[in-house]
C-alpha cells in the first residue's frame, strides 16, 4: 500500500488555510448523531474531546487513571512554545517552523510542522481565555523565556508546572462538556482492542479496571491520544502507567508505526540510586542555563567534589562545544555525558553520573547582588549567601525536589545528573489529517510520529498536543465524518465486536493461566535493561541484532513463566501491568528493527557506525530521508513502508554546535 | 455558626465591661449602677431575648454541625494525626462548647435567673455585687469559674478567628490582624472575668 | 548523607472491595534502602508478596514525581506521610529507621469509597469541577492573549491556588472530611482572574452545593487541610471561597 500523506498542494504557508477553507463540514444536526471515542485524556485527548464536544459531537473519553486530570502531560515542567513574537526579537511562524525542523534533524514533515507553528499562537490565546495562569511581567503582560535550540524567547510558562496548568485548563474545558452532556467520561478504563467494521475503525473493547469487566463501545471514529512509549525502557521520566497498549493494538490491527526508534534521552535527570529504582525524575532543562557540567579529569576519582581543584575538573561540554557550551541540544548533551561515564570519569556511588555545578553561578549572582545593593568590601560569605538567594528564587522548586529525592543539599554540593529516557518522537504513522492507515482511526499528540522528526526541542511537546486537539482535529475529523453521516450507530452485538472481545478475553485468560514463577515487574526490568543497553543512547548493528534475539527469548519466557496474582474480575493492577508489558515486549523488537534499518545517526538515534571523527552524528540524507512506517504482519514480522520526506523550503544541512 | 458567634462575642464585650466596674473598688457602686441599667432598660431587655435565642441557635447549630460532620467518615482512622496537623482546641470546639454550656447553667443559676425571677415576681433587683461577694468566698465556686474562663479562652482562640474566616474576611491583608485581635481578645476577656472571683476570694476588693 | 538499610514492620489496610469490611495485615520488609521512595518500598513489599504467591497490596500511583495527584496513602496518621508539602511518592525512606512500624491506611471519607486496599474512588472531585470549575469559553473564541493585562501579583496568587493537584489529602486529613480546600483552590484560581469573573457567583454556589451532595463535611476552620496539602495551598483560599459564596447568596445567584 503506498503511503499517502495527503499534504495539500500549494505554498507551504498557505496549505493549512487552504485546507481549512475547503475541507468538508458536518452540519450541527448531524454532529449530534456522530459518536467519537477519545482514548487518553492528556493534553491531546482532553483538548480534542473538549473541542469536539463543543462542536456538538457525542464524545466518550477513556483513561486508565482515576481522573482525566492525572494524565502524564501534567508533569511537563518547562513551558510551551508559540510564535507570538511578544518580545519583538524577530520570532515568526516561519522561524518556529524552521527551528523545529532543524531541531528534528530534518526527519519531520514540513507541512505538519508549519501548521503546528501557525496554530501555536492560538493555543496561548485559548489557554489564557480558559484562565491558565501563565507567568506575567509587572506590566501585566505575559512573560517568556528561552529554551534549547532557539535564538528567540518564545516559551510561555507557569513556574515549573506548565504542563500541569495547561492540562488542568483542558481538563476543565472537558469537564464543562461533561456537565453539558456532550462528553461521557470513562475513568479507570483501558482500551484493549480496536474494532474494525468494513475496513473502518468503529469502536473499541475497553476493560473496566475496577470490576475487570470488558465493555464494548461504538464510535464513528476513534482518536488515540495515548502518549508515548518511553516505558519500554522500564526506567524513564514517564509515569508508571504510561504504556503503548492502545497504540500497539491499533498497530496490530493495521495502523503503521512510524519511526519507532526515535527516542529522546533527556540529559538532566536525577541518576539511578539503586536496583529498587522505579522511575526517573527530570530536572528542567532550564537548569543548564546557569549550571556548569563537569567530571573529574582523573578516572575513578573518589574525592568529594569540593576537594577537586578547579584545574582537575573537565568541563567537557564547554571543551567540546565552545560555541554552545552547556546549552547544546538534548541529544548532544546526553551523548557527551554517556561518553564520559563510559570512559570511567563518572561520579557518585554508581559512577553513572556527572556534576551539574551551581557554585560559579552562585558566586556570579552574589557579586551582581553586592553591586546592586552597594555593599562595599563584601565578604566571601555575604557574596555566597546573596548568590544562593538569587538561585533559590529562580530554581528553588527544582532544588527542593532534588534535595527531597537525594537527601543532598544542592546549594552546597554539586547536583549529580544523568540522561534518562524522556519522550518518543516515533509513534503511530498519520497523514496530514492525523488519520492513521486505518480509516477513521486518528492519532494525536505524542502518540503520533509527525512533528518532531528525530529530536524534539524543549517546550514543543505541549504545543503539539494542544495544537492537534484544539485546532487540527476539529477540522480534519469533520472532513472524514462528512461522508459518514448516514452511518447509523452500529450495535455492539455486531460480530466484529463479539470477535474483538473474544480476542481480548482469550488473551487475558491466557495471561492468567500461565501461573509461572516470575513477576511482571521483573520481566519489565529485564526488557528495560536490554533496550537501554542496546537500543538506548548509542546503538550498533551487532548490539541491535543481539537485542532482537534477546527480546524474542524474553517474550517466550514471559508467556510461559509470568505469574499474575489475583483474579480477572476484580481490581487487579498486576494484570493491567502484565498486558502492558506483553505489548512492550513486542514493541521493543520493532524499535530495534527500526534502529537496525536506519543506517545513519540523526537526532536521538545514534548509530555508532555513523559518526564523524569528532564523535558527532552523521546523517545519510541520500539514503534515509524518509519516514520508516512499519506494518504489522504477524509475530516478529514487520513490513517497511517508506514515506519520502520532501523539503521544499528548508535545506537540510549538518547541525553544528561547535 | 459564625454570625451567632460574633453576636456572642459582642455580648462578651458588654458583659466584661460591666463586670470590670467592680475594680473601681467603690463597694460595688458603679457596678450596681451599670447592672441596674442593663437589668431595667427596655432595649437591653429586648436584646436579651435575642441573645438567648442566639445562644440557643449557636448551640443547636454547633450540635448539628458536629453530628453532621461526624457522619461523613463512617470508618475512622486507626492512627490519627492529632496535634501534628492541627491544634487540639480547633478540633475540640464541641467539647469546649459543651463545657461552657455546663458552666453557663451553673453561672446563670447563681446570678441571672434568681435576679430576673426576683424582678418578675415584683421584688425588684437583687444586690448582685453582694451576691457575688458571698458566692466567691467558696473555694470550689472560684475554681469552677476559673475553669469556665479557661474553657472560654480556648473556645475564643479558635472561635474568634474562625468566625471571620467563615465570613470570608480573614484574607491575606487582614489575616494576621484578625488572628492577633482574636488571641488578645481570647486572653483579655476571660482574664478579666477570672479576676473577679479571685479578687473577691483574696479580698483584693471588698 | 549516609545511606543505610533497615527492616520494617508494615501494618497495611487490606480490603477486597467496597463491600468488604477490611482489616489490617502485618508484613515484614527487610533490607530497605534509605535511598528508596516510600512507594519503591511498597514495590519491594509487593514483589515479595508475589514471590510468596500472595496477593500484593493495591495502591494508586502514577507520575511518582509529586504532580499527578494519584498517590494517596495515609501513613502513621498523616496524609502523604510526615514530610511537609510532599506527596507519598516523594517521601523517602531516610525518614525511617531500622525496626520502625508503619501503619498505612487509605484516605478515609464517605465521599472517597474504598475500591480496594489503599485505592479509593475520587470521582467526586471530577463532579465538583463539572459543577462549575471552569471558564465557559469555546475553542477558537479567544482574543489575543495580551489583550487583557493582569496584575502580576494577582496572576501569581491565581497560580498558587491553581497548583492544586486534586489528590484529596485535604479531605482525607480534615477531621470533618471536608473538601473545602480543594473547592476553594479552584474558586480562588478563577475568581482572581478577569477570565473567571462572569461566572464567579454561579461557580461558587454550584461547586459548594455539589461538594455537599457528594457527602463531604463542612469546614470548621481546623486547618489540617493546609498542614497536609502537598502543594501548600493556603486556607486563605477558603476565606475567599466563603466570601464568594456569601456574596452569591446575598445577590441571589444560583441555577438550582
Amino acid at each position: 500500500m503506498p503511503l499517502n500523506s495527503k499534504i495539500p498542494a500549494g505554498e507551504l504557508a498557505e496549505k493549512w488555510e487552504k485546507y481549512k477553507s475547503t475541507c468538508k463540514l458536518v452540519n450541527p444536526a448531524n454532529k449530534r448523531q456522530l459518536e467519537i471515542l477519545v482514548i487518553g485524556t492528556g493534553l491531546a485527548g482532553a483538548s480534542a474531546a473538549a473541542a469536539l464536544g463543543e462542536l456538538g459531537y457525542k464524545v466518550k473519553t477513556f483513561c486508565f487513571q482515576d481522573s482525566p486530570r492525572r494524565a502524564h502531560s501534567i508533569a511537563a515542567q518547562g513551558g510551551i512554545n508559540a510564535a507570538k513574537n511578544y518580545q519583538n526579537d524577530g520570532d515568526s511562524t516561519y522561524r518556529l517552523f524552521y527551528d523545529t525542523v532543524k531541531g528534528g534533524d530534518y526527519r519531520a514533515r514540513e507541512g505538519n510542522v508549519h501548521r503546528l507553528a501557525e496554530v501555536s499562537a492560538n493555543i496561548i490565546d485559548q489557554c489564557v481565555a480558559q484562565g491558565v495562569p501563565f507567568a506575567r511581567e509587572y506590566g501585566g503582560l505575559l512573560s517568556n523565556r528561552s529554551f534549547g535550540g532557539t535564538q528567540v524567547q518564545r516559551t510561555f510558562y507557569a513556574a515549573g508546572q506548565t504542563g500541569q496548568q495547561l492540562l488542568i485548563g483542558a481538563y476543565q474545558a472537558l469537564e464543562r462538556q461533561v456537565a453539558l452532556g456532550n462528553v461521557t467520561q470513562y475513568s479507570r478504563h483501558e482500551m484493549l482492542e480496536l474494532v474494525i467494521v468494513d475496513g473502518k475503525a468503529r469502536g473499541i473493547i475497553a476493560r473496566n479496571l475496577v470490576t475487570g469487566e470488558l465493555e464494548r463501545f461504538f464510535g464513528h471514529a476513534v482518536l488515540l491520544c495515548t502518549g508515548g512509549y518511553g516505558n519500554v525502557f522500564y526506567l524513564s521520566t514517564n509515569a508508571m502507567g504510561s504504556n503503548v497498549t492502545a497504540a500497539w493494538k491499533a498497530h496490530k490491527k493495521g495502523a503503521f508505526f512510524g519511526n519507532p526508534c526515535f527516542t529522546q534521552i533527556h540529559p538532566t535527570c536525577i541518576p539511578v540510586s539503586g536496583d529498587h529504582q522505579s522511575k526517573l525524575t527530570l530536572m528542567s532543562e532550564s537548569l543548564r542555563n546557569d549550571g556548569r557540567i563537569w567530571v573529574p579529569k582523573k578516572q575513578n576519582d573518589t574525592r568529594k567534589p569540593g576537594d577537586i581543584p578547579e584545574e582537575e575538573r573537565d568541563y567537557y561540554l564547554e571543551r567540546r562545544y565552545p560555541a554552545f557550551g552547556n546549552l547544546v541540544p538534548r541529544d548532544v548533551a546526553s551523548r557527551a555525558a554517556k561518553e564520559r561515564c563510559d570512559a570511567g570519569y563518572g561520579v557518585g556511588a554508581s559512577k553513572m553520573a556527572v556534576y551539574l555545578d551551581y557554585a560559579a553561578a552562585i558566586e556570579r549572582y552574589g557579586k551582581i547582588e553586592v553591586g546592586k545593593q552597594g555593599i562595599a568590601n563584601a565578604s566571601k560569605e555575604t557574596i555566597i549567601q546573596l548568590g544562593k538567594d538569587v538561585v533559590k528564587e529562580k530554581y528553588g522548586n527544582l532544588f527542593d525536589m532534588y534535595a527531597k529525592i537525594t537527601g543532598e543539599n544542592p546549594y552546597e554540593v554539586p547536583m549529580r545528573i544523568y540522561p534518562a529516557v524522556h519522550y518518543t518522537m516515533g509513534g503511530i504513522w498519520v497523514d496530514y489529517e492525523l488519520m492513521t492507515t486505518v480509516p477513521g482511526l486518528y492519532a494525536l499528540g505524542e502518540a503520533n510520529f509527525s512533528d518532531h522528526g528525530a529530536n524534539r526541542l524543549g517546550a514543543s511537546a505541549l504545543m503539539q498536543g494542544l495544537a492537534d486537539g484544539y485546532f487540527v482535529i476539529p477540522y480534519t475529523l469533520g472532513n472524514y465524518l462528512a461522508d459518514d453521516i448516514r452511518t447509523k450507530a452500529i450495535p455492539t452485538d455486531h460480530p466484529a465486536f463479539v470477535a474483538a472481545e473474544k480476542e481480548v478475553n482469550d488473551r487475558i485468560n491466557k495471561l492468567m493461566s500461565i501461573k509461572g514463577k516470575e513477576s511482571v515487574e521483573s520481566f519489565h526490568k529485564r526488557l528495560g535493561k536490554i533496550m537501554w543497553d542496546k537500543c538506548g543512547m548509542a546503538r550498533n548493528e551487532a548490539g541491535l541484532k543481539q537485542a532482537i534475539t534477546e527480546i524474542q527469548q524474553l517474550r517466550k519466557e514471559f508467556w510461559s513463566n509470568v505469574f499474575i496474582p489475583g483474579d480477572i474480575n476484580e481490581f487487579n493492577p498486576e494484570l493491567d501491568k502484565a498486558g502492558r508489558v506483553a505489548d512492550f515486549l513486542e514493541l521493543g523488537e520493532l524499535m530495534c528493527l527500526d534502529a537496525l534499518n536506519r543506517n545513519e545517526s540523526c537526532g536521538g538515534h545514534f548509530r555508532e557506525e555513523y559518526q564523524t571523527e569528532e564523535g558527532e552524528a552523521l546523517r545519510q540524507d541520500d539514503k534515509y530521508m524518509y519516514v520508516a512506517a512499519w506494518e504489522y504482519k504477524g509475530d516478529s514480522q514487520f513490513e517497511l513502508h517508506k514515506e519520502d520526506l520532501i523539503y521544499d523550503v528548508v535545506h537540510p544541512s549538518a547541525r553544528s554546535y561547535k | 455558626m459564625s454570625l451567632t458567634g460574633i453576636f456572642l462575642i459582642l455580648f462578651l464585650v458588654v458583659h466584661c465591661y460591666i463586670n470590670a466596674q467592680i475594680f473601681w473598688n467603690d463597694g460595688g457602686h458603679k457596678f450596681e449602677e451599670a447592672a441596674h441599667f442593663m437589668g431595667t432598660n427596655f432595649i437591653i431587655r429586648t436584646v436579651e431575648i435575642g441573645l438567648t435565642a442566639f445562644l440557643l441557635l449557636h448551640i443547636i447549630q454547633g450540635l448539628n454541625l458536629w453530628l453532621s460532620n461526624r457522619s461523613k467518615r463512617s470508618v475512622r482512622y486507626t492512627v490519627s494525626a492529632g496535634n501534628q496537623t492541627s491544634a487540639w482546641y480547633r478540633r475540640s470546639m464541641g467539647v469546649l462548647g459543651s463545657l461552657l454550656l455546663i458552666f453557663l447553667v451553673i453561672h446563670t443559676a447563681k446570678f441571672w435567673i434568681p435576679n430576673r425571677a426576683s424582678q418578675i415576681s415584683g421584688n425588684g433587683e437583687l444586690p448582685l455585687y453582694h451576691l457575688m461577694k458571698d458566692e466567691f468566698q467558696y473555694g470550689w465556686v472560684v475554681i469552677v469559674y476559673i475553669i469556665g474562663c479557661i474553657t472560654l479562652s480556648w473556645h475564643l482562640v479558635h472561635g474568634f478567628w474562625s468566625s471571620f474566616q467563615t465570613l470570608g474576611l480573614a484574607t491575606h491583608r487582614y489575616k494576621y490582624l484578625i488572628n492577633g485581635i482574636g488571641i488578645a481578645f481570647a486572653i483579655i476577656v476571660p482574664l478579666v472575668f477570672a479576676l473577679m472571683p479571685l479578687a473577691f476570694y483574696f479580698h483584693w476588693i471588698d | 548523607m549516609e545511606h543505610y538499610h533497615m527492616n520494617l514492620t508494615l501494618k497495611v489496610w487490606k480490603q477486597k472491595n467496597n463491600n468488604d469490611k477490611g482489616r489490617f495485615e502485618t508484613y515484614q520488609v527487610k533490607n530497605i534502602s534509605s535511598e528508596m521512595s516510600f512507594l519503591e518500598m511498597f514495590d519491594v513489599l509487593n514483589e515479595q508478596l508475589i514471590a510468596e504467591g500472595k496477593e500484593p497490596v493495591a495502591f494508586d500511583h502514577d507520575c511518582r514525581e509529586g504532580i499527578c495527584g494519584m498517590c494517596s496513602m495515609h501513613i502513621n496518621g498523616r496524609a502523604h506521610g510526615p514530610w511537609h508539602e510532599t506527596t507519598t511518592c516523594q517521601l523517602h525512606m531516610r525518614q525511617y529507621k531500622d525496626g520502625d512500624t508503619i501503619v498505612v491506611e487509605p484516605w478515609r471519607a464517605n465521599a472517597f469509597p474504598v475500591i480496594k486496599d489503599l485505592v479509593v474512588d475520587r470521582t467526586s472531585f471530577d463532579r465538583i469541577i463539572q459543577a462549575g470549575g471552569y471558564v465557559s469559553v469555546n475553542t477558537g473564541n479567544a482574543v489575543d492573549a495580551n489583550a487583557l493585562p493582569i496584575e502580576k501579583q494577582k496572576a501569581d496568587e491565581a497560580f498558587a491556588a491553581a497548583a492544586c493537584i486534586g489528590c484529596g489529602a485535604c479531605a482525607a486529613a480534615c477531621p470533618n472530611a471536608s473538601a473545602m480546600l480543594f473547592v476553594s483552590a479552584k474558586v480562588s484560581h478563577l475568581a482572581l482572574l478577569p477570565q473567571g469573573d462572569p461566572e464567579r457567583k454561579i461557580r461558587a454556589t454550584n461547586m459548594v452545593l455539589q461538594m455537599d451532595k457528594e457527602g463531604f463535611g463542612s469546614c470548621t476552620n481546623i486547618g489540617a487541610c493546609e498542614a497536609e496539602c502537598p502543594k501548600g495551598i493556603s486556607i486563605e483560599n477558603i476565606a475567599r471561597l466563603n466570601r464568594e459564596y456569601l456574596g452569591a447568596a446575598f445577590s441571589g445567584s444560583s441555577n438550582e
